[in-house]
């Protein structure tokens, strides 16, 4: 499987669900080589860090993204954001991977915009934010904050 | 020890700024993580970045972080039982894309050892209060447990 977050808060997320990964053939990719080996995780695949008002930078993490998936053949992408790891998802639906995005604690008065595109574009999104949960989506299944 | 942060992505001056202004009343050494900022302290230990295991440390040895409202170090600060001062970005001012953190400081605000100022206004008053912060520890979520068993469930099926 793949675990894609954007170093920062996103990163950190990403740690406090890594229990969840334990049992599996997990690869990680990240936008900052330093947040990867403060973790121990080694060979983590660094991705252009890009947002929705960078589509060059977006293009290149796009490219990245898609070359990554295409190298590992993940069966499960998961992201806790942003862009990239929305990217990721996105990749991973293509080559028939199953796709989870977890929306930051930090948004906590509405979904962030990867996690308004994930509502539709991933298998599942998840809110940390119960308030912030649908029918339609996203579910909530707790909070890590 | 404080330790002032503006996380990895934009500068923060108008944080910087006011800490900068407030440096010298703290009576202790304040380090200051400035990022892409502009403006130049003149009353602080600047550092434009600081690599996370170092961050990490320094949190630790603080008695104090204050910092833009990014959940990257409330959570660091918790883990290291340091209290946290938040100061949101407002996207009004272009600190921001938009006014999450707004919404983050809201969301946060009354938690065991995190306070916010919502402008630089609050910045002595909050800093006093975290600095008089003794016997506390952080709050755990009860609901986090669930949440990792949802994505580990997520992982081996293919649903929560």
């Amino acid at each position: 499987m793949l675990a894609v977050a954007s170093g920062g808060g996103h990163w950190e997320q990403l740690m406090m669900l890594r229990p969840a990964f334990a049992a599996h053939d997990i690869r990680y990719a990240t936008t900052d080589p330093a947040v990867a080996q403060r973790h121990g995780i080694e060979g983590a695949a660094i991705l252009p860090d890009c947002n929705q008002h960078t589509p060059i930078k977006a293009l290149a993490c796009a490219l990245a993204a898609m070359l990554l998936v295409l190298r590992i053949r993940p069966h499960v992408v998961i992201s806790t954001g942003a862009a990239p790891g929305f990217l990721c998802i996105l990749a991973g639906r293509l080559v028939g991977a199953r796709t989870l995005f977890v929306d930051s604690i930090a948004n906590a008065d509405e979904l962030s915009l990867c996690g308004r595109l994930s509502k539709r574009l991933a298998h599942t999104c998840l809110t940390q934010w119960e308030h912030l949960a649908g029918d339609a989506g996203p579910s909530y299944r707790g909070a890590l904050l | 020890m404080i330790l002032v942060t503006v996380g990895m992505q934009l500068g923060f001056d108008r944080l910087i700024r006011a800490m900068d202004a407030l440096a010298p009343q703290l009576g202790m050494p304040v380090v200051a993580q400035t990022g892409n900022g502009t403006f130049r302290p003149l009353n602080m230990d600047i550092r434009d970045r600081i690599a996370p295991d170092e961050f990490e440390a320094l949190a630790g040895q603080a008695r104090l972080v204050v910092s833009h409202a990014g959940i990257g170090t409330v959570l660091t600060a918790q883990r290291c039982g340091t209290p946290v001062v938040l100061m949101p970005r407002r996207a009004g001012r272009r600190e921001h894309r938009n006014d999450h953190q707004l919404a983050t400081v809201k969301a946060l605000e009354g938690r065991p050892g995190i306070f916010v100022a919502m402008d630089e206004t609050h910045l002595p008053e909050r800093i006093e209060q975290g600095l008089a912060l003794i016997e506390w520890s952080p709050g755990r979520s009860g609901t986090a447990e669930n949440l990792v068993a949802s994505v580990a469930q997520f992982v081996e099926t293919g649903r929560l």
